[in-house]
């Protein structure tokens, strides 16, 4: 019979007891953060999506060794004398157009390996982690700002150089030839 | 009252009739359940340090709209082996049952559906649809989670029902009246005049009833929490074992039904409660009308008591909601037979004392 009324007493005086506790926290402000129009503040040494910065590349190739899923493809052309590329940022001279630069970010795992190796510091990684796509093929990024025709005209450029070039040599390797005739 | 002036206004009894019907579906039911489910669900974040519906609107007050556009828009899926006749009736019924309750509460003293004299009793006879309609919603729908859900639920309100009338027959016998009316209109004038303060009279049997009273009252409020399936009594609809109870196959304005018939329930019962406690519609400090003596603002005044008793005891179900975890089934026919209907038994038996003394 004690027992009884007992638990009638603990049953009501407990509801009471978490009905006080639910009612402060009425009025506690929430902890929500509205995700897209407030962001959390990301730590300093976050990881997301790679940038290069195209003023100062010199493909090297650097970074597209270093990398462990292979995910950076890069070809260079070289430029023909007279052309001049300008300079990076840290005061190397450019001599090879990029004429590709492509990440694939559905490959990239995000370890910064190469960001270390570049010797101007134009790929790093920047605070974007939004990026999501519906198709598979969205995710390489070209980051090369000639246009298509140019890199075309560049390659072009550099195989008639090279003609020349080669005919040239040609011509020369021909001329001393024809000249101990002359001589002779 | 509101039946005779469309009377007069039309000349026809049948307009007359449905329009006094319809009236508090449409000017209370449907803004009530608009304003209560987003009510629910802002105390629901708010309990737990969350925010609730941001998004549409000002701090999400158009999200009820939302969800009624899109549930109005949603395809209504029939499986092929439920039972057509009875699946369709079910949240007819159901939404019939809480609705018809509506009719015997009287809203202010210029309104009220149906003058009844037994109109408590109605209202408990009435809501026995409600058993039905979830009886016949599990069943046809075929599932065993909705029929586990249905008999829960049928075996719940069954033995919840009891206790209910108890404490309602206790208040019938101290104010000798079973009608809600003349139930409220005995309550009038100062809060002190209320049930729960052991009503009007002054005498010493008064100041012996008040406990008596508020153990009727949490007794009533325990039991009317559990006839309408709110947590701690939430095992018929207990999302982490049944999925949702007997409306899981229900889809669109079926469902809806079966939402507005829940939200309708919980009005209900909490009109009830303050009905028979708390004066019903009337001002716990006499009315501003009487002070400027202008007559219509006095109904006016006791609509907007009545709907903030009301609200008041629906924020305290949602409030218990958040507060306490749900009881396991033997638990809750533990509550029922062992204490809440010994104890109304025995505080039916002691108020009828001191009401005789």
């Amino acid at each position: 019979m004690k027992e009884y009324f007992n638990n009638i007493f603990t049953a009501l005086y407990t509801i009471f007891v978490g009905m006080k506790i639910t009612f402060r926290h009425l009025f506690i402000p929430a902890v929500t953060i509205q995700y897209p129009d407030v962001k959390l503040k990301l730590p300093e040494r976050e990881r997301n999506r790679l940038y290069v910065n195209m003023d100062d590349c010199i493909g090297c190739d650097q970074c597209s060794r270093a990398c462990p899923v292979s995910c950076i493809e890069i070809e260079t052309v070289k430029s023909i004398p007279g052309e001049d590329l300008g300079k990076t940022s840290n005061g190397k001279k450019k001599v090879l157009w990029v004429t590709k630069f492509n990440i694939d970010f559905a490959k990239c795992c995000y370890c910064q390996l190469c960001v270390f190796p570049c010797p101007t510091e134009c790929i790093y990684m920047t605070d974007v982690y939004e990026f999501s796509e519906y198709e598979r093929e969205n995710l390489i990024y070209d980051f090369v700002t000639l246009t298509p025709e140019e890199r075309e005209q560049k390659k072009l450029n550099y195989e008639k150089f090279m003609a020349e070039k080669a005919a040239a040599d040609a011509a020369a390797k021909q001329a001393p030839k024809e000249e101990p005739k002359k001589e002779s | 009252m509101i039946y005779e002036f469309f009377n007069n206004l039309f000349g026809s009894e049948i307009i007359a009739g449905f329009i006094a019907a319809s009236l508090p579906l449409l000017i209370f039911i449907l803004p009530f359940a608009l304003i209560a489910v987003l009510l629910e669900r802002k105390v629901a974040g708010h309990m737990q340090d969350r925010l609730g519906p941001m998004r549409v609107g000002y701090h999400g007050i158009l999200q009820t709209v939302a969800d009624i556009i899109k549930l109005l828009q949603k395809e209504d899926i029939i499986a092929r082996d439920n039972d057509k006749l009875l699946f369709n009736i079910a949240p007819i019924l159901v939404f019939a049952g809480s609705y018809a309750a509506f009719a015997a509460i009287p809203f202010t003293s210029a309104y009220i559906g149906a003058n009844i004299d037994l109109g408590i009793f109605y209202i408990i006879a009435v809501t026995g649809l409600v058993v039905a309609g979830i009886l016949m919603a599990g069943w046809a729908s075929n599932n065993k989670y909705s029929l586990l859900g249905a008999m829960r639920s049928a075996a719940q309100i069954v033995s919840y029902e009891i206790p209910t009338i108890l404490v309602v027959l206790t208040l019938v016998m101290f104010t000798g009246t079973t009608n809600l009316m003349t139930l409220s209109e005995n309550q009038t004038a100062l809060f002190w005049n209320w049930n729960i303060f052991g009503g009007p009279e002054l005498s010493l049997a008064k100041f012996l009833l008040i406990p008596f009273m508020i153990i009727a009252f949490l007794i009533i409020y325990i039991s009317t929490l559990a006839e309408v399936n709110r947590t701690p009594f939430d095992i018929p609809e207990a999302e982490s074992e049944l999925v949702s109870g007997y409306h899981t196959e229900y889809s669109g304005m079926k469902f809806a039904m079966f939402f507005l018939a829940e939200y309708a329930n919980m009005f209900a019962v909490s009109a009830i409660v303050s009905a028979l406690f708390f004066g019903g519609y009337h001002s716990p400090f006499g009315y501003l009308g009487n002070t400027l003596d202008i007559q219509w603002l006095i109904p006016v005044e006791q609509f907007f008591w009545f709907t903030f008793k009301g609200v008041f005891f629906v924020f305290v179900q949602m409030w218990l909601r958040w507060t306490l975890p749900r009881l396991r089934v033997d638990q809750l026919m533990t509550a029922s037979w062992k204490y809440l209907i010994p104890i109304a038994f025995v505080n039916l038996l002691i108020v009828g004392i001191i009401t005789l003394i």
